[in-house]
């Protein structure tokens, strides 16, 4: 597959996501504290090369679009004693997103 | 299961703030990686480095410092991919610590 192909986004700004409560074994970018969580996709950051790929030396094509979510801090940390309005941004691959 | 390194929320004190200077070894594995990574020769990905930075066994992991574990995780990249082999690695080890002995 050529090092261009990339996916096309699913996901456009302002639409709820869930963060799949996967746990495959490997090399993943997506942090533990946030999976199973619902957010909101902030911005889109590009498209770029599987890292749990690229970690096997793999080429990780097709790109994979890349997003920063908007998490509420009170949903992803029940004690949270901060504002309601606080938030958290997570950058995170595609393929852990689906539709909320 | 949640990686050892995936410790985000998790309780861990308060944040070192203080600077050091870097050895000139620290110096030298930031350089090897660079060297090795270049796309020229591409020998190593940083994604690769960090898979076998959080291949580490718990206890390493905490003991080791920043670049103990990037000097470690270069080494076993590099056996994986075999442009080393760990016979080689052993042989050249020895015969560093050994010139180390014979210094003034």
């Amino acid at each position: 597959m050529s090092e261009t192909a990339t996916l096309a986004p699913r996901f456009a700004p302002g639409a709820r996501v869930s963060v799949r409560r996967a746990d495959p074994p490997g090399h993943l970018r997506t942090p533990w504290y946030i999976r199973g969580h619902v957010g909101v996709i902030e911005r889109l950051c590009g498209a770029f090369a599987n890292p749990e790929e690229l970690a096997y030396n793999r080429p990780g094509v097709p790109k994979q679009p890349l997003y920063r979510v908007r998490f509420r801090q009170r949903e992803v940390w029940p004690d949270y004693r901060g504002s309601a309005e606080d938030k958290i941004e997570v950058e995170i691959y595609q393929h852990w997103l689906e539709p909320a | 299961m949640r990686g050892h390194h995936d410790m985000g929320g998790l309780p861990a004190g308060p944040v070192e703030r203080s600077e050091h200077d870097h050895a000139l070894w620290e110096k030298r594995v930031d350089a090897l990686m660079l060297l090795l990574s270049a796309p020229s020769r591409r020998l190593l990905r940083v994604d690769e480095l960090r898979r076998n930075i959080e291949a580490l066994p718990p206890d390493a992991y905490d003991r080791m410092t920043y670049y103990e574990r990037w000097i470690s995780a270069i080494a076993n990249t590099l056996l994986q991919r075999g442009v080393i082999t760990a016979d080689e690695l052993g042989r050249k080890m020895a015969a560093v610590a050994a010139r180390g002995k014979d210094a003034p």
